[in-house]
């Protein structure tokens, strides 16, 4: 339904020091797109994730979100982050606030949003995601499926535009899996705009529009997941599936 | 031991002076301390630099230097310490009020060299605080003085506040060195006077003094051990 896409990564390259993490990478991601990236350990899969919301600048190349290019550090480049929510594999919620403090504070302090307001729509997410009875207790007290839940709550209340998940369910215990992943899952029908780093085939294959393949910092393979899955055609896809797939 | 009781409001004197300048150095050493701390972890360059340059010199240099350049250098060159000529501040610590600069550029002296410690007792705390608590706040963007004060901060202090007691013990008793660069009654130069001009015999006047220290050091290590022990057992 949009002619640009929300985000636009053109021939970008990072440098670590010697190590080229991103090699010439092209992605577009059009809105309520949900991409699941997945490949092998140092491929450059966060570092993917983290370039989008500008954590960490790139060397070269341009990345345009919403139509425009991201800003350098300072407040434009805070409010652009305000706009791409981010869910990482270790939850870093704040250890000293309560679950619904967590979910408070960016509203509160980036959208300026009055306290009693940012509470009400706390609550509501938090009950979306099912936690709405640990809204008073402190992150240390929750199970880790729960961590990640409020985590998901906490960027989803700064109602942005686009939602990175770096490896969300891979600290989790196996039985806390399929929490998280349906919290994902329903976002994603509801149309968010979603790039997903996960190794969980059975969201990619539900969930995901498009999969793209990265080793060695560069977009090796990208297709629709059924696709992928069934008939891989780089070597390196193969060779990773057949290690992943049973 | 009569000297004690002789001298008792000498000796009370003394704790009240030795006080002011320990309960004022300690403020400005935690307020200098906390902004250097922040240069130091700033993300513009030139201003890590300042932070890391402070905290080098004073780090690094006696205080003794330091007392000497501050009480007999400063005045030399106009510097008095009179911004710390503080309405209504002045009232309750007299001392700031004075013609006399040494009091003020003892609290200077002892403020710049401990600053240099608070800095790397809370830096030490921003380190205990997970790195990752402070990119989810920047992603959620909020700005970095926002995400010290809301995010960092808030832990580094707990993380913090035993090292920084340690750091405030030994500021109360290097102190003791303020009475041998121009501050006069404090509880150093109480002993020094008693036992020099006034001839008093040497070790009551030191029992005397060294009590007025212990008076101050000894609770708060106490306090110290406390809110250890209570952290240890909230773990
Ligand atoms: N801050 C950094 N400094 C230097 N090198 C880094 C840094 N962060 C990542 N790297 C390196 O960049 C490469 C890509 O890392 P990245 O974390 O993006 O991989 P990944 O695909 O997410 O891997 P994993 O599946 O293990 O999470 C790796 O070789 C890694 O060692
Ligand atoms: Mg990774």
């Amino acid at each position: 339904m949009t002619d640009t896409p929300l985000v636009q990564i053109t021939a970008v390259n990072k440098w670590y020091g010697p190590l080229h993490v991103l090699q010439d990478i092209n992605l577009e991601i059009t809105k309520g797109e949900v991409v699941v990236v997945i490949g092998p350990s140092g491929s450059g899969k966060s570092t993917l994730c983290r370039v989008i919301n500008r954590l960490e600048p790139i060397t070269s190349g341009s990345i345009r979100f919403d139509g425009r290019e991201l800003p350098a550090e300072g407040k434009a480049l805070a409010r652009l982050r305000s706009e791409v929510g981010m869910v990482f594999q270790s939850f870093n919620l704040f250890a000293h606030k309560t679950i619904l403090e967590n979910v408070t504070l960016g509203p509160v302090k980036v959208l300026k949003d009055s306290p009693s307001k940012a509470k009400e729509a706390g609550m509501a997410l938090l009950s979306r995601v099912g936690i709405a009875n640990q809204a008073d207790k402190y992150p240390a007290q929750l199970s880790g499926g729960q961590q990640q839940r409020a985590a998901i709550a906490r960027a989803l209340a700064m109602r942005p535009k686009a939602m990175l998940f770096d490896e969300p369910t891979s600290a989790l215990d196996p039985e806390m899996v399929s929490e998280v992943l349906d919290v994902m899952t329903s976002l994603a029908r509801e149309g968010m705009t979603m790039v997903v780093v996960t190794h969980e085939m059975g969201f990619a294959r539900q969930a995901a529009n498009r999969v793209v393949f990265m080793a060695d910092g560069q977009v090796v393979e990208e297709a629709g997941p059924e696709e992928f899955f069934a008939r891989p055609k780089s070597a390196r896809a193969q060779d990773f599936l057949s290690k992943i797939l049973h | 031991m009569d000297v004690l009781i002789k001298y008792s409001d000498q000796f009370v004197s003394g704790f009240w002076v030795t006080f002011q300048l320990c309960l004022l150095s300690a403020i400005g050493a935690l307020v200098v301390g906390t902004a250097v701390a922040v240069l130091r972890i700033s993300p513009v360059p030139p201003l890590r630099a300042v932070g890391t340059a402070y905290v080098t010199v004073f780090r690094n240099m006696p205080l003794t230097i330091v007392m000497f350049f501050c009480a007999f250098a400063l005045p030399t060159i106009g510097v008095n310490g009179n911004f710390l000529k503080i309405p209504l501040l002045d009232q309750l610590f007299r001392r700031l009020g004075t013609d006399l600069p040494f009091f003020r550029l003892a609290v200077i002296a002892l403020t710049l060299y401990t600053a240099a410690f608070v800095c790397e007792a809370l830096r030490a705390g921003i380190n205990a605080v997970p790195a990752g608590q402070a990119e989810a706040a920047r992603s959620l963007g909020l700005t970095f003085t926002q995400n010290l004060r809301h995010v960092v901060l808030p832990q580094a202090w707990k993380a913090a506040i035993v090292p920084l007691g340690s750091v405030i013990i030994a500021m109360i008793k290097n102190s003791a060195l303020a009475g041998f660069f121009g501050v006069v009654g404090d509880l150093s130069s109480v002993a020094d006077r008693l036992t020099g001009a006034g001839g008093e015999p040497i070790i009551p006047v030191f029992i005397g003094i060294s009590i007025g220290y212990l008076i101050m050091t000894i609770p708060l290590g106490l306090l110290l051990d406390r809110i250890e022990k209570r952290r240890a057992v909230a773990r």
